[in-house]
């Protein structure tokens, strides 16, 4: 494999340079760090055709999302183009207030759950005298975690769904349950959630020493009372890391949501799909953009919150 | 000594006996979620009036719109996966042999698509394509309908790349971090060989797990992604399985727990590869 297809890898801009840089073929002695960067020097060129890439798959449209949603639409009584902030109070009103509130209150929901239940479901796996078990479970995470989209929502409408096998079984329509309100699809977005958390909180409560533990038990804490004063402090960092890192992915998540309950739900990703295939009012063609910035703003302060837990629960794990 | 520690060991016995059966009560019940919708799901799919029928699955390469579905995830798949190597693989290179300040905003670029969900960027892309009217008489209008052509729309390609470079970023950087590319460059050089050639034929060798790694990550991704290609309106594999559910929910079903299967075998793979490395290494 080697000898045939990574030839193609170094860009054409970055072995022209390479090839043409100094000392190429006469090899002189190697010099220290000035000549080191001399002989590199243009090694920056081959940094350009990801760049390139990056502005045209990834800022054009980022940016095309901002612009739009500061712009009336093209359906707009002016003819659109006009500097507006119109689209955006729009996206905090109405219809589309209701998704945003129920998007941020099904992930918290979720992200809430995935931690309390994933936690529990970590430290029994953790602290399980079975080998076996442990390292199919990780595995199992890990495949569920990247699972999700289309086929897991039809997973569900064939276990739960109203001619699902267990809805079937036991006639649960009857008592009440339905997989297509905010109930069911919270019990389907646990399905990765869980094994996310599971994932993400592993390496933590592997860092807790059975020392520490001992040291409780000397002193005459209880279970309870080492939880409480020792463990979950130490936790509560990477805890609230991949609470915040589920509410990402609840959030951003469209595929199950779109497959199992259409727009019956309120939610944002779905209203944004909804706005993008023209079912908006008249003149608010932009709202869909809006929406995507008022997306990606939740999306930051997420980040923004992530990253400094991250670090600091990355101290107790070294 | 040991009398004295006797009865803190009892009674850390008797607690971690306790604790056993809660261990075993959490396990059971997370066991029961997350196979039942599995089993239950496989049992959906041969269930019928008759009793037990294969026919979601013996029909499925018969099916209307399937293998052209497939088809089309996978060459989006694999042309995402070369342009992103083509792209990303000499940018982590370079910076580390020749513009070591470029380091971070290479990092920052490659993680910026995590804040900005998948349908976000698809309302932008959206727009883009939109702008075509206003450039009929350019020729970025030809390259605008070229690149959405149903047949191979290389602007889901676009949007693939991005959204996979965060975790082919990751999966690169935990492989180069193990090879000092500068010192193996330097001394291929002092052997005669330029620097491509000392890339090619000793750098890249060295990354061979963490380039597979990324591939199957990106794989993974591509084959799952229905969002964009849903909005913009284009038909790969996971959206031909959500449109065909409405006609046949079991043949659907049968396939979801195929895609399932796909998944984890593609992390086994990767895993075996890592574990093989590891064990020369």
């Amino acid at each position: 494999m080697t000898d045939t297809a990574p030839t193609q890898v170094p860009s054409p801009a970055a072995a022209d340079q390479f090839s043409g840089g100094p000392g190429a073929v006469t090899g002189k002695t190697p010099t220290p760090t000035a000549g080191r960067s001399r002989r590199f020097g243009g090694a920056w060129l081959a940094t350009l055709p990801l760049i390139a890439f990056f502005l045209v798959g990834f800022g054009l449209p980022a940016t095309a999302i901002v612009i739009g949603a500061f712009t009336t639409s093209s359906d707009a009584p002016d003819g659109g183009g006009s500097f507006t902030t119109a689209n955006l109070t729009h996206s905090l009103q109405g219809a589309y207030a209701t998704s945003l509130w129920g998007s941020v209150k099904l992930s918290a929901l979720t992200a809430l759950l995935g931690t309390a239940l994933g936690l529990p479901l970590a430290q029994a796996v953790v602290t399980s005298r079975f080998r076996m078990l442990r390292e199919s479970v990780l595995a199992g995470s890990g495949v569920l975690a990247n699972f999700g989209g289309v086929p897991l929502a039809f997973m569900f409408v064939a276990t739960l769904g109203n001619s699902g096998e267990l809805t079937k079984q036991f006639a649960l329509t009857k008592h009440g349950w339905s997989l297509y309100t905010f109930t069911g699809l919270s019990v389907v977005y646990l399905y990765f959630l869980i094994p996310l958390m599971i994932l993400t909180i592993t390496p933590a409560l592997e860092g807790l020493r059975v020392q520490w533990r001992e040291a409780a038990a000397n002193n005459g804490a209880t279970t309870l009372q080492y939880w409480r004063y020792v463990a979950l402090p130490i936790l509560l960092p990477s805890l609230l890391g991949g609470f915040v890192l589920l509410f990402g992915s609840a959030f951003a998540a469209y595929a199950t949501a779109d497959a199992m309950v259409g727009s019956s739900i309120p939610l944002v990703s779905l209203q944004i799909a909804d706005a993008l295939s023209g079912n908006v009012l008249v003149g608010q063609g932009n709202v869909a953009m809006a929406l995507g910035l008022d997306m990606i703003v939740v999306a930051c302060l997420v980040m923004a919150v992530y990253l400094p837990l991250q670090r600091r629960s990355a101290k107790w794990l070294s | 000594m040991a009398q004295l520690n006797t009865p803190v060991n009892a009674r850390a016995d008797r607690r971690l006996a306790k604790v056993r059966w809660g261990r075993g009560a959490v396990l059971l019940v997370g066991a029961l979620y997350f196979l039942v919708p599995l089993a239950a799901s496989a049992y959906f799919s041969v269930d019928s009036r008759k009793g037990i029928d294969f026919h979601a699955y013996t029909q499925l390469l018969q099916a209307p719109g399937f293998l052209t579905a497939l088809q089309l995830s996978l060459e989006l798949a694999v042309t995402s996966v070369v342009l992103l190597l083509l792209v990303l693989v000499p940018a982590m290179i370079a910076v580390r042999l020749g513009a070591p300040r470029l380091r971070p905003v290479l990092e920052f670029l490659c993680s910026l698509p995590l804040v900005v969900p998948v349908v976000a960027l698809t309302t932008g892309i959206s727009n883009v394509l939109g702008w075509a009217p206003q450039l009929r008489a350019t020729p970025f209008y030809q390259t605008l309908m070229a690149i959405q052509d149903q047949n191979f729309p290389f602007v889901l390609v676009l949007a693939y790349v991005p959204m996979a470079l965060p975790f082919a970023y990751r999966a690169l950087d935990g492989g180069l971090r193990g090879v000092d590319v500068r010192t193996l460059v330097e001394a291929a050089r002092s052997c005669g060989a330029s620097v491509p050639r000392a890339v090619v034929s000793v750098v890249l060798p060295n990354l061979r797990s963490a380039l597979l790694n990324a591939s199957v990550i990106t794989v993974a991704m591509v084959l799952g992604e229905f969002t964009t290609a849903a909005i913009l309106g284009f038909a790969p594999f996971s959206v031909w399985i959500n449109s065909n559910g409405k006609s046949d929910g079991q043949m659907s079903v049968a396939v979801s727990i195929l895609s399932l299967a796909i998944v984890w075998l593609l992390l086994l793979l990767m895993n075996a590869l890592g574990r093989q490395r590891r064990a020369k290494a």
